[in-house]
């Protein structure tokens, strides 16, 4: 069995690491640069592309078209009055579950935070299932008891969003100590925000982690911000993937939008905790390009920043480097996304006809051997 | 002095509050048309140039104290478990007082009466603050008379009585038996054993007598006059004007006492004890009320002294707290009669031709007949009954 | 029938179980190794292995929330806190993750867990290690608590809640673990969840006390039997869910109550119970409900101190005989 330090998996990610003061943002962005940074991006991507079956690339051009379609919708549903609560949406950062969750087997388990209907999607959990959930229907994923922070799918081992900053994580290691003691070779991924960082959640189950070797692959997607504040102003040490060395444990950089690189660093720590029950930190640089919630107009980020990133759209990138190494041409992308607004429009239709739960289901799933139920009234 | 100062108003009457004493009315803290509750100063009266300052200040404080002032907060020094607030050292809220005048009862003792058709109002609480409680309401239900109508004669024939050996006990005159008496007692005992007992049995009205004694208690809550110690004052009162009643057959003799002492049945846990009221016909209400409290509670817990249980001259049972509603009792000789007490319950009875509901209590007199017969009973118990049912005899 | 202590009884509970169910295992901090802080799970680790009794780092909210995580993917966690002054560190996954899981998921996701460890007074700790804080817990819906009195309901009540889907919250008190009693032998013995123990017949007052409150009360009615007055003592043995009909019939039939229990007053259980009392019997209530509590300060280490905090035998007695009118 190898013995992968920090050092040595952080190196397997070099390539990408920019700057070590990552956060830092200009307030005016070049444009030459830009498409200096875009174009050495796509040419990193393209060489990713060798090896890879047409119909898989193509898959994950819809599995990110659709997450973004479905936000879209979602942003437009929800402004329309028809969700309530709150709506983290993840527009900008589709390559991040498309491409991790792409190096994954259908029974390994993941495990996220509130920010994960492009999880549940790219899990293969229905825009019907998800959509119905963000209306509060009996046909959502939670039968309505858990709306857009709590979508769960036991059938998929989709362990659910959680809505505590950083209270996955521990959940996560729990899954992957479970596969562990069972003598399954399933590994967990387990999402997060750079923000989650900063908890001790986090700290303590890297620990225990790389302390008992578990298959847990934990994903610090990193746009950022935690909600308005930024990374620069709440985090002393930036560079997300160091803190793996704390535990020795292995860890990488990921340019997060690349749908390729992302796919790439997962599957190789899923190798990892697959054969060695070991486990990784993997910081996926990502930006969201919309305010925290719906109810967050993200006026604390500058028009620059958000232009520079919206260049690098993980969507515009990849269907740039279908186009031009000739994958798929634009007719085909724009069947795709047609058939894919299709099936949002599916979707919004099945959550508007669903019903809503009946009053009865506020009594039911407290308990999986409930006490004198006949004692608890409306 | 005498001077009318305000109004009280009782649930039975409103009266006029005099002054008590000689003065000037120097401060008047609650005007004219408010009112206050009992115990609340309401003007100071003084000479003109007395210092009231330290009075006035100390007004508001107090109006109506209540029972139970909350404990400080425990202090570590000592162990007392009374001194450890049970609500973590945060204030109790003062147990409120019966004296501002809103009727307190528990729960279980306000569903019990009104099951049982006790009136609350004729309640005196023996809880905190005056709160009825169940006890309360069992007491109420085994109790109860009042006395119909009609003059009484009053026996004022001066006698002359020796001294009893107990030194408290009534004085008492010997007079020859009769040979007549002598064989009735004869011939009677032979038939029913040493003492021949025959029983009478009267229903009262006792809505008078329930009456009185709530307006008695509201004029001072302490009293806790019950409805026994009605009966006990009135058969008193009924034997000293039936001499022939109040007495002891002794044989050779007939002993006629001068007063009346009253015996009255204590359960103890495991008999029955009967301890005595002295004179119970001079005795105030409120005298009969406080003696009987204190020897019943030392009879339970057997305290009592031997004269204090024996040598009464006629006794009283009353089984009405277990909701007995009539019963012969059996005579303690050398007594001549014993009056067994039932509940008191509301029945409907005919009044000027109508139906009406009215508090009636059955009592049934054991007589000893070899000195009582039939006629001197009945007309005792006529007495009784007339007492009961219009208790405003009592003081005329 | 075995006599033995609390903490023999928890052992054994916990030992059988592990050997009926592979999925059960055991974690938390010294539970191998150091055979237990309270030696509650000595010799475990030797009969089981480290597969199954495992020692944690310090990290109450990190084993807290890996025991959820594993009792969602199929195992059944036992996890020990060395006290439940501890599980404060953890509350966050014992609340908003053990507990509304099945729920928020809408009943996919149960969570078969136990979380247990001494609670309530110790001895002369002072303030951090010796505090009662079981109406946290019993606030939420989804968590079951339960607070064991004796030998045999500790063994009884825990191999049920292990047996248990859903998430339980064992709190033994800390000073209890030497009483002894009568445990029986039967492997498969348990005592349902959410069913009162009369533990003493009475007629006049009814006393409802858990946990260490039990044999206090218990002593408090034999004194007050002396005395003439019979008590009932009621202990709920499940604070939540609460066997709030067994206290009510028994309020129906003595029209008296004091609720005895060491935590601090304010939003306690007994508060909870009172309130019930007043909903469902308040027409059979001839005194006001009467709480005897911890006093409602932080625990002082000063013995003469902490002994003032904890209720005893003589403020149990006092509540009854005021509600029972006799002082």
């Amino acid at each position: 069995m190898s013995k992968q330090t920090a050092e040595q998996a952080t190196a397997a990610g070099a390539e990408e690491q920019s700057s070590p003061d990552v956060a830092t943002q200009p307030d005016k962005v070049d444009l030459a640069t830009l498409q200096r940074d875009r174009d050495a991006a796509k040419e990193r991507q393209k060489s990713r592309l060798g090896g890879l079956e047409t119909e898989t690339l193509i898959e994950l051009y819809r599995q990110m078209i659709l997450i973004r379609r479905f936000e879209e919708k979602a942003a437009e549903v929800y402004s329309a009055g028809k969700i309530g609560g709150f709506c983290h949406l993840y527009i900008g950062q589709e390559a991040v579950a498309v491409g991790t969750l792409s190096a994954l087997r259908k029974d390994d388990y993941v495990i996220t935070s509130y920010r994960e209907h492009g999880h549940a999607l790219a899990k293969g959990m229905t825009p019907e299932s998800v959509m119905a959930e963000l209306y509060g229907k009996a046909t959502g994923c939670s039968k309505g008891k858990g709306g857009s922070m709590h979508m769960f799918d036991k059938s998929l081992n989709f362990l659910g969003g959680h809505g505590i900053v950083g209270g996955q994580i521990p959940l996560g290691t729990g899954a992957a100590f479970a596969s562990k003691y069972q003598g399954t070779d399933q590994v967990t991924l387990c999402f997060f925000g750079e923000a989650a960082v900063n908890q001790g959640a986090f700290h303590e189950s890297l620990n225990m982690a790389q302390l008992w070797k578990l298959p847990c692959i934990y994903i610090c997607e990193n746009n950022q911000y935690g909600m308005g504040t930024s990374l620069e102003r709440a985090m002393s040490l930036r560079d997300i993937s160091k803190k793996a060395s704390a535990y020795e444990m292995a860890s990488e950089f990921v340019d997060g939008m690349d749908v390729l690189a992302v796919r790439e660093a997962t599957a190789r720590a899923v190798e990892r905790a697959r054969k060695d029950y070991l486990p990784t930190l993997l910081e996926i640089r990502t930006y969201r390009f919309m305010g925290h919630s719906m109810s967050d107009p993200g006026n604390y980020r500058t028009r620059a920043e958000i232009e520079k990133y919206q260049e690098r759209d993980p969507i515009k990138l990849f269907s740039a480097s279908l186009r031009e190494e000739k994958i798929a041409d634009e007719k085909l992308l724009k069947e795709i996304d047609a058939e894919v607004r299709k099936q949002v429009e599916e979707s919004v239709r099945f959550a508007e006809e669903s019903p809503y739960p009946a009053p009865e289901e506020l009594y039911t799933d407290i308990y999986a051997n409930p006490i004198d139920p006949s004692a608890r009234k409306l | 002095m005498g001077e009318p100062l305000a109004e009280i108003d009782t649930d039975k009457a409103t009266m006029e509050m005099q002054a008590l004493s000689e003065g000037v009315l120097r401060k008047i803290l609650v005007q004219e048309g408010e009112s206050a509750p009992l115990g609340q100063l309401i003007a100071v009266v003084g000479t003109p140039d007395e210092d009231i300052s330290s009075l006035l200040s100390e007004a508001p404080a107090k109006a109506a104290p209540a029972e139970k002032q909350p404990e400080p907060a425990a202090q570590p020094a000592s162990r007392t478990p009374a001194a450890a607030p049970e609500t973590n050292g945060r204030q109790q809220a003062p147990q409120e007082s019966s004296q501002s005048g809103r009727m307190i009862v528990s729960p279980l003792a306000a569903r019990m009466a009104a099951e049982a058709g006790v009136d609350l109002k004729s309640l005196q609480g023996s809880g905190p603050g005056g709160r009825i409680i169940k006890r309360d309401i069992e007491a109420a239900m085994s109790q109860s008379k009042a006395a119909p109508g009609g003059t009484f004669p009053r026996s004022v024939e001066p006698l002359k009585f020796q001294q009893a050996q107990v030194a408290t006990a009534s004085p008492y005159r010997d007079e020859p038996s009769s040979e007549i008496r002598r064989v009735i007692a004869r011939r009677l005992v032979t038939s029913l054993g040493p003492v021949p007992h025959f029983f009478l049995t009267s229903e009262i009205e006792m809505d008078r007598a329930a009456e009185m004694r709530r307006g008695i208690n509201a004029l001072d809550p302490d009293l806790k006059i019950s409805i026994n110690d009605i009966i006990i004052k009135v058969v008193a009162v009924a034997l000293v004007q039936h001499p022939a009643v109040n007495a002891s057959f002794q044989d050779k003799f007939i002993r006629y006492y001068e007063h009346a002492d009253i015996g009255v049945a204590v359960a103890i846990e495991d008999g029955l004890i009967t301890p005595v009221v002295r004179a119970a016909d001079q005795k105030s209400l409120s005298q009969i009320a406080g003696e009987v409290r204190e020897l019943a509670e030392r009879a339970k817990t057997r305290k009592l002294k031997p004269e204090e249980y024996t040598g009464a001259t006629f006794s009283v049972s009353n089984l009405g707290m277990f909701g007995i509603d009539e019963f012969t009792a059996i005579i303690n000789p050398p007594e001549s009669g014993i009056l067994a007490v039932g509940a008191m319950t509301p029945k409907p009875v005919v009044r000027n031709d109508e139906v009406v509901v009215k508090q009636m209590m059955r009592v049934t007199m054991s007589c000893d007949h070899r000195v009582i017969d039939g006629a001197t009973g009945a007309k005792f118990l006529q007495t009784v009954k007339k007492m009961l049912e219009n208790p405003l005899y009592l003081v005329v | 029938m075995a006599t033995i202590t609390i903490r023999e009884a928890l052992n054994q509970a916990i030992r059988e179980e592990l050997a009926r169910d592979e999925r059960v295992f055991l974690m938390g901090e010294e539970v191998a190794a150091y055979n237990g802080a309270y030696k509650v799970t000595k010799g475990l680790l030797d009969e089981f292995g480290p597969k199954r009794v495992i020692d944690t780092p310090i990290t109450e909210l990190g084993f807290a929330g890996l025991g959820v995580g594993a009792a969602m993917v199929g195992l059944r966690p036992i996890v020990e806190f060395i006290t439940f002054n501890f599980s404060i560190l953890a509350t966050d996954q014992i609340v908003n993750s053990a507990a509304k899981m099945l729920y928020m998921s809408g009943g996919q996701y149960n969570i078969p867990i136990v979380f247990r460890g001494p609670g309530g007074s110790a001895y002369q700790v002072s303030s951090q290690h010796s505090q009662a804080i079981e109406s946290w817990f019993a606030y939420f819906p989804g968590l079951k608590v339960v607070m064991p009195s004796t030998p045999a309901d500790a063994k009884g009540l825990l191999k049920s809640a292990i047996r248990d889907d859903d998430p339980v919250i064992f709190i033994e008190q800390e000073r209890m673990y030497g009483n002894k009693g009568e445990v029986p032998d039967d492997p498969d013995f348990t005592i349902p969840l959410g069913v009162a123990d009369i533990k003493r017949e009475g007629t006049d007052v009814t006393i409802v006390a858990r946990s260490l409150m039990v044999p206090i009360a218990l002593k408090a009615a034999d004194k007050l039997q002396e005395q003439g007055v019979s008590c009932e003592v009621i202990d709920p043995r499940t604070i939540r869910p609460l066997d709030i009909d067994t206290i009510i019939e028994s309020v129906k039939k003595t029209n008296r109550v004091v609720l005895a229990e060491e935590s601090h007053p304010v939003c306690g259980i007994n508060a909870e119970i009172s309130a019930a009392i007043m909903e469902r019997a308040m027409d059979f209530l001839d005194a006001p409900v009467k709480r005897v509590s911890g006093i409602d300060v932080p625990m002082p280490y000063a013995k003469n101190l902490e002994d003032l905090v904890v209720p005893d035998v003589d403020r149990v007695i006092a509540a009854v005989r005021e509600v029972a009118y006799l002082d």
